[in-house]
């Protein structure tokens, strides 16, 4: 059988804002059918978002969804998740929430270890504000602030992510859709703070000014850049070169924030 | 034996027109017709599932 969408979704509300081609609808299948794998139910899972395109994403998903003020996700859902420690809390969001006015908020979320997944949808740029640079813009590309080139170097998410304390860290792209619900179902199952960044296109706001002729020509610069982690393991400096790696990146064990702050609220019931 | 053929339903409706199931399709089933995407070559399909899972849009479903 076709895969049933559908049962996750919130009725009548396809088709969804995103553009044609846009790789936010790819992402949030991989979402669903990672759900559908975890078996997550819907009455104990939230999913929380910021502001922009990517964090339009829980509307359209039959769970508890919150949809927040701009980079504010993580400090919502902390507090979804210290309130309710049992429940699945799911961050979703585009790299210039995550990274721009959310990245305090974010690399907090990231040293507390807290119990939550990440999905951070870089398409290196704001789309919904009509194409600004985000701290995830490569050098010298165009946004409609940057028409002579970026001269800012682009944030690098999975390793600000690792340098921050977040204790599984993977990636993947809109192009390996079938890697997406993968790597999703292992960083929930992780106990602690797992952040998934999905490599993502924005045809309308980045492609065109980049020179991209159609959303086919940024599928396949995804494919042509990135290189499976393991398959890296073989290859030679000069081969890695330009090469974005893809899969987890790094995963280890780590006291985890919510068990850490049960602990804090058993020692004060002793305390004169 | 006949091989059994897949259905490949496309949700008009729902098809904003990218591409991506036609480009991406390693064995040329699909084509465009007009602003959506339609079945050209059923015959051809290998139940890769690829353009399911790649269209953006929840607009295209393989019954292998
Ligand atoms: C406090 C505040 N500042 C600025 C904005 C305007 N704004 C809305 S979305 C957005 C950027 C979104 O970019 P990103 O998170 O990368 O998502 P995308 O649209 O690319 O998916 C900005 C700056 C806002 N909504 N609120
Ligand atoms: S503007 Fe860009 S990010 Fe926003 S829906 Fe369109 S393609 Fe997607
Ligand atoms: S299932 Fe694979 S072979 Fe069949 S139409 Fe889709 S992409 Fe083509
Ligand atoms: S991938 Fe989906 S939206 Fe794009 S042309 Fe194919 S069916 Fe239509
Ligand atoms: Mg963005």
């Amino acid at each position: 059988m076709a895969f049933d969408y559908d049962k996750y979704l919130r009725p009548n509300k396809l088709p969804h804002i995103w553009c044609p081609g846009c790789g936010h609808g790819i992402v949030m299948k991989g979402l669903i059918r990672a759900i559908d794998t975890l078996g997550l139910e819907k009455n104990n899972t939230a999913i929380v978002s910021g502001i922009g395109c990517a964090s339009r994403l829980p509307g359209y998903l039959d769970f508890c969804t919150l949809h927040t003020a701009h980079g504010r996700a993580a400090a919502f859902a902390t507090g979804i998740k210290m309130a309710k420690p049992e429940m699945n809390v799911i961050l979703v969001g585009g790299d210039g929430d995550g990274t721009a006015i959310g990245g305090n908020h974010f690399i907090h979320a990231c040293r507390r270890n807290i119990n939550m997944t990440y999905i951070i949808m870089n398409n290196n740029i704001y789309g919904m504000t009509g194409g600004q640079f985000s701290p995830c813009t490569p050098t010298g590309a165009k946004a409609s602030t940057t028409t002579y080139g970026n001269p800012d170097p682009a944030f690098d998410i999975a390793k600000l992510a690792i340098g921050a304390g977040a204790t599984f860290v993977a990636r993947g792209t809109a192009y390996h859709a079938n890697q997406i619900d993968k790597l999703i179902v292992e960083a929930v199952q992780h106990k602690g703070f797992s952040v998934v960044e999905i490599l993502d296109d924005c045809p309308t706001t980045y492609g065109r000014r980049n020179k991209f002729k159609s959303v086919i020509e940024m599928m396949n610069r995804l494919k042509e850049v990135t290189v499976p982690i393991k398959a890296a393991e073989k290859m030679s400096p000069e081969q890695l070169q330009g090469k974005i790696l893809t899969g987890v990146l790094f995963k280890e064990e780590r006291p985890e924030y919510t068990a850490e702050y049960a602990k804090v609220i058993e020692r004060s019931k002793g305390a004169k | 034996m006949e091989k059994k053929l897949p259905t490949i339903e496309i949700i008009e409706k729902y098809c904003k027109g990218c591409h991506i199931c036609v480009e991406f399709c390693p064995t040329k089933v699909l084509e465009m017709q007009g602003f959506v995407a339609a079945v050209k070559n059923l015959e051809a399909c290998i139940k890769c599932m690829q353009c399911e899972l790649r269209c953006p849009d929840f607009a295209i479903k393989v019954t292998p």
